[in-house]
C-alpha cells in the first residue's frame, strides 16, 4: 500500500472560491470540523474575477423589487428550463446572504441614503446587482476569507490551535472521492468515505476520512481555447462526482459570455465584464449601427426598447421606459454578436465595438469601471475612456452540473455527497443571468454546509476508508511518471501541453457557441483519440510542484465533462439558452420539460473505464418536476404560451 | 504582427539551491512575461513550476522579480522590453524559494492571522448597516489589494532582514490594520481592542520608514504608504501621546458597574 497521510474530519470542502468557503463558515458554524482543500492559494479562488456584482432583490434603488419579480427574471433568462425550486430559494435568501457579507466587513458601494448600491444588468428587470466597483468578487473572496480567519481566530483563542475545527489546505488537489465498499447482503448502498488528494507543493499524497463531502470547483472553461476562465477549471468537481457515481444535469449549457477581449490574442477570452453596458456602454458594428435592435428574440419583444432613444432614456426614468437591447440575456447577445462577425460587420480583430467613451465623462468611467480601464490600457493599449472596446463572444460558465437537491445540495445517487456553486446544476436552466452566480455560491454555498454539517452529525461510525481505492487512485496519479514503461508498444510518451491545445482547439470549433449534428459527431470521435492519447500523457521531473504532472491528471476531468457536453449537446435538438444549434435554430417547447443526465457508462470499473471506443458517459432523459403552481402563477399566461408545452399548460 | 525570438533567463531550483538557467522562445505580438513562461513550459521545460491564476491581474498570483524588479508576469508586456534585451525572470526574494519561481509565501497568511478580524457593531442587524460613500472610499481603497505581496517582497524591513518578520506585519497587513480602523462600522474600541495601538505595538508600524517602495511596486496603484502608513502612525502617535486620549480610552474600558 502506497504512503499515504490520513486525517480525520467531520467534512471536506473541495474549492475555496465563493461556495466553497460559505459552505466551510456554515459548517463549521454548525459545529463540524471542516477541511477546505484548494488547488490555489488560498484567496485567489476564480471568484475574485467576478466583477459585476451580487443580484438580490434588496430593492435599495427600485423600491418595486422583491424575490417574485427576482424569480421571473431568473427564470426568463434560463428559458424556463431551471430547477424551479432552486431558483425560489435563491430569490427569497439571496438579500440575506449579501446582508450577511456587511456583519463580517465586506464594503459595498453606496446609495445616497447609505444603504448598499445596486446596478442594472443583463435580464434584471431592476437594478439589483450589489457591487463594488468592477471588483465585486474581490470584495466576495475576501470578505469570506477573513470570515474564515476569525473563526480559526476565535479556534485558537479557545484551543489554543488556528486550525483545530476549521482548516485550509492550499494548492492541493483532490483526484478521488472515496466511497465504502457496498455490502451485497445489505441494502444499504456505498456512501462517501473521504476524498484522496496530492499536494502541490510536495507531491505528497493525502487521505482526508471524511462522511460528508462538498464539491465546490466550479465550472469546466479551461475546455475550450477562448475562455474567460482560468487553469483551475477543469471540471474536476463535475469529474469526481461522476466517478463517485453521481449524474450530471444538462451539461450541453455552456454559457458564452458575449464580451471577452479579442486582441491581443494572448488576452483573447479575458472577460469584459457586463456592467459596461449596465452601466451605459453600448455595441455597435462596422458599420457604427447598434445592431442589438435587430436582435431580439420574439418571447422578450414587449420588453425591450424599439429605437436608441426610448433606451437611452432608460437609465434616467426606468419606469416609463424599456430596457435597451444591450441588456438583453447573455445567449442572446453573444449570439448577434457571432452573427455580425459571420456577416462581414465585425471589427479589425474579429469582433463588434463596445463602446462607453462616447457615453459618458472620462472621469465617471474611470471610477464605475477601474478594473476594465486598467485592463485595457495595459493590456491593449486602449484607452476606454477615449475609443471603443473590442470584444467577441467567450467561454465563461457551465449551467449544467451535479444534479442536486434543490433544499440541501445533496447529489443524486452518493449519499454524504454534496455539491454548490457553478458545479452544482439546474438553478440556472439553459442560460445564467448575469450576478445570479455570486448570489448561487453564497445560498447554495451556506445550504450545502449546513446539510453536509447535519449529514456528518447523524452519521454514527465514521464510514470506512477502502484501502484498495487508495491504493488505486495512489496508482492512477502516478501513471503519468511511468508513461512509457506501461504501454511501450502504444508509441512515445504524449506532452500533456499539446493534448490539452488539441483538446480545446476541438471543443472550441466543434462544441463551440454554434453547433452542428455532424460537428459533435466529430468532437466525439476526436475525444475518443484524446482519450486514448491521454492514457500516454507523459512527464519530466519530479513530484515536487511540477505543473506538467498537475495538467496530465487534469486532462482525465476536462475529457470526461467535455464529452458529457458533446453528448448531451448532440442530443438536444433545439436552440435554448446556452445551446445553439445550427440544424434546429428555435426553441421547441417539447424539450422544456426534459433533462439530460450523463451518468459514467461503467460506474464499477473505476480506471477501467476509459474504454476509448464506445466512450465513457451514457446519457437519459429525464422528465422535470412539474413549476409549482403559485410560482407559475407569477407570469401571464400570454407569456406561458411561448415556453411550456401543451400538457403543462392545461395540468 | 512580426515575432521575434526573445533570451530569457529563468531561476530554477529548490530550497538546495538552484541557478539561472537561459530559453530562446519566440515571443508574439501583445504578449506578457507570463505567456513566455507558458510557452517555456509547453515546449521546453514541462516541469517548469509557477504560480499563476487569472492572467488578467486579478489574482496576484504570478508575483515574481522580472530584471530585479517585483512584479506580476501576467501584467508586464513584452514590449516594454528591447527585443535584444535579456530578460531575467527570478522568485520573490523576500520568500523561501519551493521551487523555480514559486515561493512559500506562508509568512504572509500567518501575519493575516494576527490582525484582528472586523468586529460587528452591536445592536446593528444584518440590513440595518447605514454608511455613506465618502466614508467607506478610504477603506474601499485598500481592499483594492489583490494580495499579489509585491509590497511584502520588496519592503525594506523584510527583504534582506529575515530577523524583522517576526515583528513585523508588512505593508499589506498594516494596511489592513488600517482599512479595519477607517471602517466607519467596525466597533474595535467598544470591545476593547484598540487597533491604532497595536499597529504599533503588535504589527511593528514603528519599523516602517515611509520609503514608499510599497506604493511604486503595487499592481493596484493603492496610495499604500500616504494614504494608509502615514494616517496609521498619525493616529497611532495621537493615541501615545494625547493625554486626553488616553485619558478617555481608560475610562472607557473601565468594567460595567465597576
Amino acid at each position: 500500500m502506497a504512503a499515504v497521510e490520513r486525517q480525520q474530519w467531520d467534512v471536506v470542502v473541495v474549492g475555496a472560491g465563493g461556495a466553497g468557503l460559505r459552505a466551510a463558515i456554515e459548517a463549521r458554524e454548525r459545529g463540524a470540523r471542516t477541511a477546505v482543500i484548494c488547488k490555489s492559494l488560498f484567496g485567489k479562488a476564480h471568484t475574485v474575477m467576478a466583477e459585476g456584482g451580487i443580484a438580490a432583490a434588496m430593492a435599495n434603488v427600485n423600491e418595486h423589487d422583491n424575490w417574485q419579480v427576482h424569480f421571473r427574471d431568473t427564470l426568463r433568462g434560463g428559458k424556463f428550463l431551471n430547477q424551479w425550486r432552486m431558483a425560489e430559494l435563491h430569490a427569497k435568501e439571496a438579500p440575506d446572504r449579501v446582508w450577511e457579507l456587511e456583519t463580517w466587513g465586506a464594503l459595498f458601494d453606496r446609495t445616497k441614503d447609505g444603504k448598499i448600491s445596486q446596478r442594472n444588468f443583463g435580464g434584471h428587470e431592476y437594478p439589483r446587482l450589489a457591487h463594488v466597483g468592477d471588483r465585486t468578487g474581490l470584495e466576495l473572496i475576501r470578505t469570506l476569507q477573513q470570515k474564515i480567519v476569525s473563526l480559526q481566530q476565535e479556534d485558537q483563542k479557545e484551543t489554543g490551535d488556528y486550525e483545530s475545527r476549521l482548516k485550509v489546505f492550499q494548492e492541493c488537489t483532490v483526484t478521488r472521492i472515496l466511497k465504502t465498499v457496498p455490502d451485497s447482503r445489505s441494502a444499504a448502498g456505498s456512501r462517501v468515505s473521504g476524498v484522496f488528494a496530492y499536494e502541490r507543493e510536495t507531491g505528497r499524497f493525502l487521505v482526508l476520512e471524511a462522511p460528508a463531502v462538498v464539491v465546490a470547483t466550479g465550472g469546466i472553461g479551461k475546455s475550450f481555447k477562448v475562455t474567460s476562465n482560468s487553469w483551475e477549471y477543469t471540471g474536476d468537481g463535475h469529474a469526481l462526482a461522476l466517478l463517485a457515481g453521481a449524474p450530471l444535469l444538462n451539461m450541453e449549457f455552456v454559457q458564452f459570455h458575449p464580451t471577452g477581449m479579442v486582441w491581443p490574442p494572448s488576452v483573447k477570452g479575458i472577460l469584459v465584464t457586463e456592467s459596461v453596458r449596465g452601466d451605459g456602454g453600448v455595441l455597435r458594428n462596422s458599420e457604427g449601427k447598434r445592431f442589438m435592435f435587430d436582435y431580439i428574440p420574439d418571447v422578450f419583444k414587449e420588453k425591450y426598447a424599439e429605437s436608441e432613444e426610448e433606451g437611452d432614456r432608460w437609465y434616467e426614468d426606468p419606469d416609463h421606459n424599456r430596457r435597451p437591447p444591450e441588456l438583453l440575456p447573455r445567449d442572446e447577445v453573444a449570439r448577434a454578436i457571432n452573427s455580425e462577425v459571420k456577416a462581414g460587420r465585425g471589427s479589425p480583430h474579429g469582433g463588434v465595438f463596445l463602446d462607453v467613451s462616447t457615453r459618458m465623462p472620462a472621469e465617471v468611467i474611470r471610477r464605475r469601471l477601474p478594473s476594465m480601464y486598467h485592463q485595457f490600457k495595459e493590456l491593449a493599449d486602449v484607452d476606454i475612456t477615449a475609443e471603443a472596446m473590442e470584444v467577441g463572444p467567450t467561454c465563461h460558465y457551465v449551467m449544467g452540473g451535479v444534479a442536486v437537491d434543490s433544499d440541501t445540495a445533496a447529489a443524486r445517487g452518493v449519499p454524504g455527497l454534496f455539491a454548490a456553486g457553478e458545479v452544482a446544476g439546474g438553478m440556472h436552466g439553459s442560460n445564467r443571468l448575469g450576478g445570479n452566480s455570486l448570489s448561487d455560491l453564497l445560498v447554495f454555498g451556506r445550504r450545502a454546509g449546513w446539510h453536509a454539517a447535519d449529514y456528518a452529525a447523524d452519521t454514527d461510525a465514521r464510514p470506512a476508508v477502502d484501502d484498495q481505492q487508495v491504493d488505486a487512485a495512489a496508482a492512477e496519479a502516478l501513471r503519468p511518471f511511468s508513461a512509457e514503461s506501461q504501454q511501450p508498444d502504444a508509441g512515445p510518451p504524449e506532452n500533456p501541453y499539446t493534448l490539452h491545445q488539441e483538446l480545446q482547439q476541438s471543443m472550441n470549433d466543434l462544441v463551440g457557441i454554434i453547433r452542428r449534428e455532424g460537428e459533435m459527431e466529430q468532437a466525439l470521435q476526436r475525444l475518443a483519440e484524446l482519450r486514448v492519447r491521454a492514457r500516454r500523457a507523459g512527464v519530466e521531473g519530479h513530484r515536487q510542484f511540477n505543473p506538467g504532472w498537475h495538467l496530465a491528471l487534469d486532462l482525465r476531468n476536462m475529457l470526461l465533462v467535455s464529452e458529457c457536453v458533446a453528448r448531451s449537446a448532440l442530443e438536444r435538438t433545439e436552440s435554448r439558452g446556452g445551446h445553439t444549434r445550427e440544424d434546429h435554430p428555435t426553441m421547441d417547447r417539447r424539450w422544456r420539460p426534459v433533462n439530460l443526465l450523463c451518468r459514467l457508462a461503467d460506474p464499477t470499473g473505476g480506471l477501467a473505464a476509459a474504454d476509448p471506443v464506445r466512450g465513457q458517459i451514457t446519457l437519459t432523459r429525464e422528465t422535470t418536476d412539474p413549476i409549482r403552481a403559485d410560482l407559475l402563477a407569477l407570469f401571464e399566461k400570454e407569456e406561458l404560451v411561448k415556453y411550456l408545452a401543451e400538457e403543462e399548460l392545461y395540468e | 504582427m512580426s515575432g521575434y525570438t526573445a533570451h530569457f533567463r529563468v531561476w530554477r531550483g529548490d530550497v538546495e539551491g538552484g541557478g539561472l538557467e537561459d530559453f530562446k522562445v519566440e515571443v508574439n505580438d501583445g504578449e506578457v512575461v507570463l505567456d513566455i513562461i507558458h510557452r517555456i513550459q509547453a515546449t521546453q521545460a514541462a516541469d517548469l513550476a509557477v504560480r499563476w491564476n487569472c492572467k488578467a491581474g486579478k489574482c496576484g498570483s504570478c508575483s515574481a522579480e522580472i530584471n530585479g524588479r517585483p512584479r506580476l508576469m501576467c501584467m508586464t508586456r513584452m514590449s516594454v522590453f528591447e527585443q535584444g534585451e535579456t530578460v531575467t525572470v527570478t522568485p520573490l526574494r523576500a520568500f523561501p524559494v519551493i521551487r523555480d519561481l514559486v515561493t512559500d509565501v506562508g509568512f504572509n497568511y500567518q501575519k493575516a492571522r494576527e490582525v484582528p478580524a472586523f468586529v460587528p457593531p452591536a445592536g446593528l442587524g444584518p440590513g440595518e448597516y447605514r454608511m455613506f460613500q465618502e466614508d467607506v472610499d478610504r477603506s474601499q481603497e485598500f481592499r483594492k489589494c489583490i494580495e499579489c505581496f509585491l509590497c511584502q517582497d520588496v519592503c525594506h524591513v523584510v527583504r534582506d532582514h529575515e530577523e524583522n518578520k517576526a515583528a513585523y506585519a508588512g505593508p499589506r497587513f498594516l494596511m489592513r490594520v488600517a482599512e479595519l480602523d477607517m471602517h466607519p462600522l467596525d466597533a474595535a474600541e467598544a470591545a476593547g481592542l484598540d487597533r491604532k495601538r497595536a499597529a504599533q505595538d503588535e504589527h511593528g508600524l514603528g519599523y516602517c520608514n515611509i520609503t514608499k517602495c510599497c506604493t511604486e511596486v503595487c499592481p493596484e496603484g493603492i496610495h499604500i504608504t500616504d494614504n494608509a502608513l502615514i494616517p496609521l502612525k498619525e493616529r497611532a502617535a495621537d493615541r501615545k501621546y494625547d493625554p486626553l486620549v488616553w485619558l478617555g480610552s481608560k475610562i472607557r474600558r473601565r468594567p460595567a458597574g465597576g
